[in-house]
């Protein structure tokens, strides 16, 4: 079967264990994570999971099915077919010298990356982007010397007005109103 | 009003109408312990390994369709109930696991008999729970008992440590649950209901293939008004058994792999097959390629994990089986299937199960037919895993949901003697058969000491072959009958009962089976009977492993027997 990269957009309860078990799933199930990224969503009390995996439609849809059924996830989507914006961030730390700063820091300008850190025998560059272009600044970067790599894994989003916790908003309204 | 922890643990279970628990003490647990007589209404059964306690709880779950819990000390205590917790898990039965835990200052530094038992149980649990302050205890109850049971039920289990159960905390029974996070779907899409209607009108050849889902979702009455009305033929998984009365015209047995001839036949030429409340197990497939190749597929099943994950589905339901079947029998119009129902009745006849009368010797299919007999199929029977499991399903024809206790997911061999054990604690009312073999029967043997000291009458068949039969059959079929670690010595069972003072009787002679049987009946408490049955019967029809489910293998015999036998209701 067609296997394809699937995005997977997870909103979780912040309870103790709850990356265990979706890990645990992950395993058990032979399904293989690419890239997962976690962070505060704009709920309090719920994180968001961005998970990329690749394999086929039906296993995909599996991964999916399996990980709604955890108590603490709240809800699970698959957003691949959606008009969506991912993005990565990635510190490189690459070699340079006198002779090769100036070249590395054009490089850096054509990716709209930034100089975080400069020292004597190197320099780090912070880029955000998606996949692709932060595979192709990492392929020029390569031939000055790359010390030291950290990338933060993928997070998506689906364009427009869809989104967000279903639910929520209404809640967070009647927060709102209370408080005023 | 404050409380401790242990107090508000035993409020929290009374609260779920809990009457009785399974469990064995040790340290950690000493403040539950010592709490437990202030609480006269909560039963405590103390067994003889954890082990026994899950398995407990797990038959007294499935004979009374309520919660079972069971309790284990921390580290070895809660290591025991693996394998419990386990086979409730693959069988979707409601289990509330609790285990000790050392005290919190102690959690992580390797404290003795500490053990991460919620990361261990983390793929057997449908969730657990550590319970960290004394405050949430009354909450995590309320969630535990409602998830175990609700949706598609399984284990969740709750650790306790030691210092939680003497910490102070204000008690007051929750009345709401906020879990946002889990969703039970109830009533099918009705689009989807139309369309399986639709089907089912339009079916020449319609097949319900019935699970265990069935019968927790105490749907048999729905289901008869589906076959009846429609006039489709039943046949069920090995969990589905009694979901259906199996002395019900209708009914064609069990499928797959030590399934009917008549059951597999049918599965292969069914034009629809209308699965509910099971998951495609491979034991029920046989060889996926070759499954049901002319059907088109309804799946009715309560988890939507389930749908397509072993075989996809034409027309996927999610929703309660019950709910579920009440809709479509308001869409189904009354048909009849003449040709296809003498079709099956035709391949009934042709491949009928091995005949009971076949031999001089002692036949276990005799005994269990005998079994029937004499409790006119009215006992809850409760198997152990192997050779007398197979025959225990063939020959006992059941009628009522929940009357056939049996471990199908995992396949735990010791489930029988304990899980019999929990049947009869929780249906006193019923006679309850433990229907073992000599090698599924030793490996929980030592819960004969607690039915000894909470006089439990459970009644023990042991079929005694002296081999681990259903290892040696395969031995015997596909290693040209290389026995190797398949025979097995066994003690003197009526002797070893004795020392427990049970009753027993060992029996070597077809003619002593009935006499045997109706004085275990007779006895009030527990007893034993040691069936010494011919030691290489083996098991058919028989789907070989890998191969498609129409080619079962028959008994090697002659002579035509009248099993499965029918009356009509």
């Amino acid at each position: 079967m067609a296997t394809q990269k699937h995005t997977l957009v997870a909103i979780v309860q912040d309870k103790p264990g709850v990356l265990n078990r979706m890990a645990s799933l992950f395993r058990r199930r032979g399904f293989n994570i690419e890239s997962i990224a976690v962070g505060h969503s704009e709920v309090a009390h719920l994180s968001r999971v961005t998970i990329i995996v690749n394999g086929s439609n039906a296993m995909v849809e599996q991964v999916r099915k399996q990980l709604d059924k955890l108590i603490d996830v709240v809800k699970v989507s698959d957003i691949t077919g959606d008009n969506i914006t991912i993005r990565e961030l990635a510190l490189v730390k690459v070699k340079a010298g006198s002779a090769t700063r100036s070249e590395i820091i054009e490089v850096a300008d054509i990716f709209r990356a930034n100089i975080v850190d400069v020292a004597s025998d190197s320099l780090t560059i912070e880029i955000t982007g998606d996949e692709d272009k932060i595979e192709s600044m990492l392929k020029l970067l390569k031939g000055f010397g790359i010390r030291e790599i950290a990338r933060t894994g993928r997070v998506a989003m689906v364009r427009g007005n869809i989104g967000g916790v279903p639910g929520e908003e209404k809640a967070a309204g009647r927060r709102s109103k209370k408080q005023a | 009003m404050k409380k401790t922890g242990a107090q508000i643990i035993c409020e929290s279970l009374i609260a779920e109408g809990v009457e009785v628990m399974f469990g064995f003490p040790g340290g950690v647990l000493l403040p539950f312990y010592d709490t437990l007589p202030q609480y006269p209404q909560l039963r405590h059964v103390l067994v003889r390994h954890e082990q026994g306690a899950a398995h407990a709880a797990d038959g007294y779950a499935r004979a009374t369709g309520k919660v079972g819990v069971c309790m284990a000390t921390s580290g070895p205590g809660a290591t025991n109930l693996v394998t419990g917790i386990a086979n409730a898990y693959l069988d979707s039965v409601p289990i509330v696991a609790l285990t000790g835990q050392v005290a919190r200052p102690f959690i992580g530094k390797d404290a003795f008999q500490e053990i991460d038992i919620t990361g261990i149980t983390l793929p057997i649990t449908k969730h657990s729970y550590v319970a960290m302050e004394a405050g949430s205890l009354a909450e995590i109850f309320k969630e535990a008992f409602y998830l175990a049971s609700s949706g598609r039920p399984g284990p969740v289990l709750i650790d306790l440590p030691k210092d939680v159960q003497t910490e102070q905390a204000e008690y007051s029974y929750p009345e709401k649950l906020d879990l946002p996070g889990y969703k039970v779907p109830t009533r099918g899409h009705p689009t989807q209901l139309k369309n399986a209607a639709r089907l089912i009108n339009e079916a020449k050849r319609p097949l319900i293939i019935a699970g265990r889902g069935v019968i927790i979702s105490r749907a048999s009455e729905e289901l008869k008004q589906l076959a009846e009305t429609s006039q489709i033929p039943v046949i069920s998984t090995l969990l589905g058994i009694g979901g259906f009365p199996e002395n019900h015209m209708l009914s064609y047995g069990m499928a797959g792999m030590h399934g009917t001839g008549c059951a597999n036949k049918a599965m292969d030429s069914t034009d629809l097959l209308v699965a509910i409340g099971m998951r495609f197990d491979d034991r029920v497939t046989g060889n996926i390629s070759g499954f049901a190749p002319h059907a088109k597929i309804i799946h009715i099943d309560l988890d939507p994990a389930e749908i397509g994950k072993n075989v996809p589905a034409h027309i996927p339901i999610v929703g309660d089986v019950k709910t579920v079947l009440q809709a479509l029998n308001k869409l189904i119009e009354s048909r009849e299937h003449i040709d296809w129902i003498t079709q099956l009745d035709e391949w009934l006849k042709q491949h009928p199960l091995a005949d009971v009368n076949d031999s001089t010797g002692l036949l276990p299919q005799y005994i269990i037919h005998q079994l029937y007999e004499a409790t006119q199929g009215n006992a809850i029977t409760v198997t152990g895993v192997g050779q007398h499991q197979m025959w225990a399903a063939q020959y006992y024809l059941h009628t009522e949901p929940g009357h056939f206790i049996s471990s199908g997911g995992l396949g735990t061999m010791g489930f029988g003697l304990p899980a019999a054990m929990g049947a009869k604690v929780g249906r006193p009312d019923k006679t309850v058969w433990c229907i073992d073999g000599d090698g599924s029967l030793q490996m929980t043997i030592q819960e004969l000491a607690t039915l000894v000291q909470d006089n439990i009458a459970v009644k023990i068949a042991v079929l005694n072959n002296g081999y681990l039969g259903m290892v040696r059959q395969w031995q015997d079929l596909f290693y040209e009958k290389r026995y190797v670690a398949t025979p097995i010595s066994c003690p003197d069972f009526v002797k070893v009962a004795e020392a427990y003072r049970i009753p027993g009787l060992r029996v070597t002679q077809r003619e002593e089976v009935a006499g045997a049987i109706d004085q275990a009946m007779a006895y009030d408490g527990p007893f034993l009977i040691d069936f010494m049955v011919e030691p290489e019967e083996n098991v058919f029809p028989m789907v070989p492993p890998g191969a498609s489910n129409i080619e079962f293998i028959e008994q090697p015999k002659k002579e035509v027997s009248t099993w499965p036998r029918k009356s009509i209701p």
